[in-house]
């Protein structure tokens, strides 16, 4: 097989691409990615921000919920997907569970180590006005992690985008995964590459907005 | 709470980890896991081999010649944050079903990880050092091998172990998709077959090699690097 | 003797079972006057001050303010500090009316406090301003100003002057003798500064290091009514910087 048939030239992948944004199955398919990323990121970021905040508040919980948290932030979660296939079932919810399991130990450790690196006197100045430890954590130690809590999730979105698509592809029947492996079955190379494209676009799309969003954030960085 | 889940019967897929705790056992005795590591381990190790080294000399050449970092480093920037993994079912059509395919993923996901590591390290050297050597009139050999690559040998040695992960997410991704040897053909026919305490103790078996792999990197530079440890 | 505001009576420290920080330590500070904290770094001196402001619970020991015995912060005393502890994602004013908010005074109120504070310290139009757009010296001033809002008896201040320039310094210390002299505080002041303490203080109080303790207290009695310019030149001031560093050689190593 030469490398013509898998390289096709630009003109035909853009060719491809046009193709590729009339087709149902494709919206289908996007529809489909948007929603079990936007579920599972979200549920991410709703659970990892509490669960890092217990961690570095508590040293009871940091002691139970460290060694899984660290475990699972460098293990091939890939190897887990086929046990997720058969009990969520080949369907969104396999995917979401991809998601999840790809993005949410590294907004629950970046948390963990924003709330610990805050100022011990920014604490003590609470104290010595006599904040609550209550509004302590709420006007105070979240505030001042903001920066580490951003970088997480810019980082747990990088790790999401790897998710959907891993999880698809794993899946191979459904989204982008089962359009993938289509392609590939037909050696459809163009449209196999444009869905690529479209796909790496979306990414670097996606982790720019969010880094836009850090850069804003990221101003009183500075100060601290 | 593994055990209670699977025990209150949330589905049959999953098994209670008495379960899974027994098939692992019977597993690693009747040669299933060693015939499984077999297929998989010479290529990871080829994969890491390669990963390591050439992750490492990509990121610190470019470190140190700039002049070569308008070129390459765009291309790290997109494997490393782009969806990679989307063209690994590619690989078969490239390498058939060989050893080939499972080296090339394992080193497209694991090295630009390594080499963007390698490179912020070199790159995070401290200006004040640098001109230290400089004022003592090192030379570039003696600064490079003195000054630079011990100060960056910390973000080097995160960089290794992001690859290793990224390594291992590669040789799994590519048995569970294209080549079906070794441990993730384990995987796989296992669900088929519908034998979940075996597929769950597969898993838990990679996952634990991975982890063991992992920690004993950590060790490792512990043990090369002692003055480091506390920071 | 003046009258007591608070005294620590055989107040000792001991971190992780066996390192002893403060050993022993029973001071007076009298009312209206400035106590300074003398001492090398690694003394104990922001211990005591920590302890005395009910952020560190002592091993041993108690400290009583108006000979009632206190535990845990309280608003008789209010705590400025040496890296500022500024929040940086709010404004000069949003800063200083922190100590009111936590006190849960009304939004207005403390804003109108907050201001009359920012003036007096001489940070009138910055109110809009957020910390990174200040000098270290300006920072410090609305450090100073939150501790004033909440109108605690006591100011406790860890180091304040440290982390500004020499000039910036020395600025401070003229105007917080100045701001004194309006606000009448009994002031616990802590600093590694020889001329410092000289300069600002009623009482110096010198600690040896390892463990911390009490090796001796100095009364400068230095006349601070006149020119404040001036007492740098004084005989009595000059005398007092060389009798302490005296004193002090032997605990430096």
């Amino acid at each position: 097989m030469g490398w013509m048939t898998l390289l096709p030239p630009l003109s035909g992948i853009w060719f491809a691409f046009a193709e590729l944004l009339e087709q149902t199955a494709f919206w289908e398919a996007f529809a489909m990615t948007a929603r079990t990323f936007g579920i599972g990121l979200g549920l991410s970021i709703l659970v990892g921000i509490p669960v890092g905040v217990l961690m570095g508040i508590s040293t009871r919980a940091d002691k139970i919920l460290s060694i899984w948290v660290n475990l699972f932030i460098s293990a091939p979660i890939t190897a887990v997907i086929p046990a997720l296939m058969p009990i969520f079932g080949i369907a969104d919810a396999t995917v979401i569970a991809t998601v999840i399991l790809f993005s949410i130990w590294v907004v629950i450790i970046d948390t963990q180590a924003g709330i610990t690196h805050v100022k011990d006197s920014l604490v003590e100045m609470g104290r010595n006005f006599g904040c609550s430890r209550w509004k302590i954590i709420i006007w105070i130690v979240i505030p001042a992690a903001l920066p580490e809590i951003i970088t997480g999730v810019r980082l747990s979105v990088v790790r999401a985008v790897k998710g959907v698509i891993v999880g698809q592809i794993v899946i191979a029947l459904i989204g982008f995964g089962g359009l993938f492996n289509t392609y590939l079955s037909y050696f459809l190379m163009e449209r196999f590459w444009a869905l690529i494209i479209v796909v790496f676009v979306m990414s670097f799309t996606i982790i720019g907005l969010v880094e836009l969003l850090e850069r804003r954030i990221a101003f009183y960085a500075r100060t601290r | 709470m593994w055990e209670l889940a699977g025990r209150a019967d949330i589905s049959i897929a999953f098994p209670p980890f008495s379960k899974v705790a027994v098939a692992f056992v019977s597993m690693l005795f009747n040669g299933e896991f060693t015939a499984a590591y077999a297929d998989s381990l010479p290529p990871l190790l080829i994969g890491l081999c390669i990963t390591i080294i050439g992750g490492v000399i990509i990121g610190v050449s470019i470190g140190l010649v700039r002049s070569t970092e308008w070129f390459i480093m765009p291309l790290l920037i997109i494997f490393q944050t782009a969806p990679v993994s989307a063209l690994i079912p590619m690989l078969t059509y490239i390498y058939g079903i060989s050893d080939t395919a499972k080296v090339v993923a394992i080193v497209i996901l694991g090295m630009p990880l390594v080499a963007l590591n390698s490179y912020k390290g070199i790159q995070a050297t401290s200006p004040s050092l640098l001109e230290m050597a400089k004022s003592f009139r090192a030379s570039w050999f003696d600064t490079i091998l003195f000054v630079i690559l011990p100060s960056a040998q910390k973000m080097i040695f995160a960089g290794l172990r992001l690859g290793v992960s990224g390594a291992f997410i590669g040789i799994v991704l590519a048995e569970l998709l294209i080549t079906p040897t070794g441990i993730g053909d384990l995987i796989t026919y296992n669900r088929f077959v519908a034998h979940y305490d075996k597929m769950f103790a597969t898993i838990v078996s990679i996952l634990a090699v991975a982890g063991l792999t992992l920690g004993g990197m950590s060790k490792l530079e512990d043990l090369l690097f002692p003055s480091e440890k506390n920071e | 003797m003046d009258d007591i505001i608070l005294k620590t009576e055989d107040v000792g420290v001991i971190y992780d079972r066996s390192i002893v920080a403060l050993e022993n330590v029973s001071l007076n500070v009298p009312t209206g006057k400035l106590t300074a904290i003398l001492g090398p770094s690694g003394c104990g001196k922001t211990t005591l001050l920590k302890v005395i402001a009910g952020l560190i619970e002592p091993s041993s020991g108690t400290v009583k303010i108006r000979d009632k015995e206190t535990i845990g912060p309280g608003p008789d005393r209010a705590l400025v500090f040496q890296d500022f502890a500024l929040l940086p994602w709010a404004t000069v004013l949003q800063n200083v009316a922190f100590g009111l908010r936590a006190q849960g005074v009304s939004k207005r109120e403390r804003e109108k406090t907050s201001l009359t504070y920012i003036k007096e310290v001489g940070l009138s139009g910055f109110e809009d301003k957020y910390p990174h757009q200040l000098s270290g010296g300006m920072r410090q001033r609305t450090g100073l100003a939150r501790a004033l809002t909440v109108n605690s008896e006591i100011l406790l201040m860890d180091e304040p002057f440290s982390a500004v320039d020499e000039q910036m310094r020395r600025k401070l210390q003229e105007d917080l003798l100045e701001l004194l002299k309006i606000e009448n505080k009994t002031v616990i002041f802590v600093t590694h500064s020889i001329e410092e303490a000289v300069y600002l203080a009623d009482q110096v109080v010198i600690l040896s290091g390892r463990p911390g303790s009490i090796a001796e207290i100095v009364y400068p009695e230095i006349d601070r009514l006149g020119e404040i310019d001036l007492i740098r030149r004084q005989p009595r001031y000059v005398e007092l910087v060389d009798e302490i560093w005296s004193s002090l050689k032997s605990y430096v190593e």
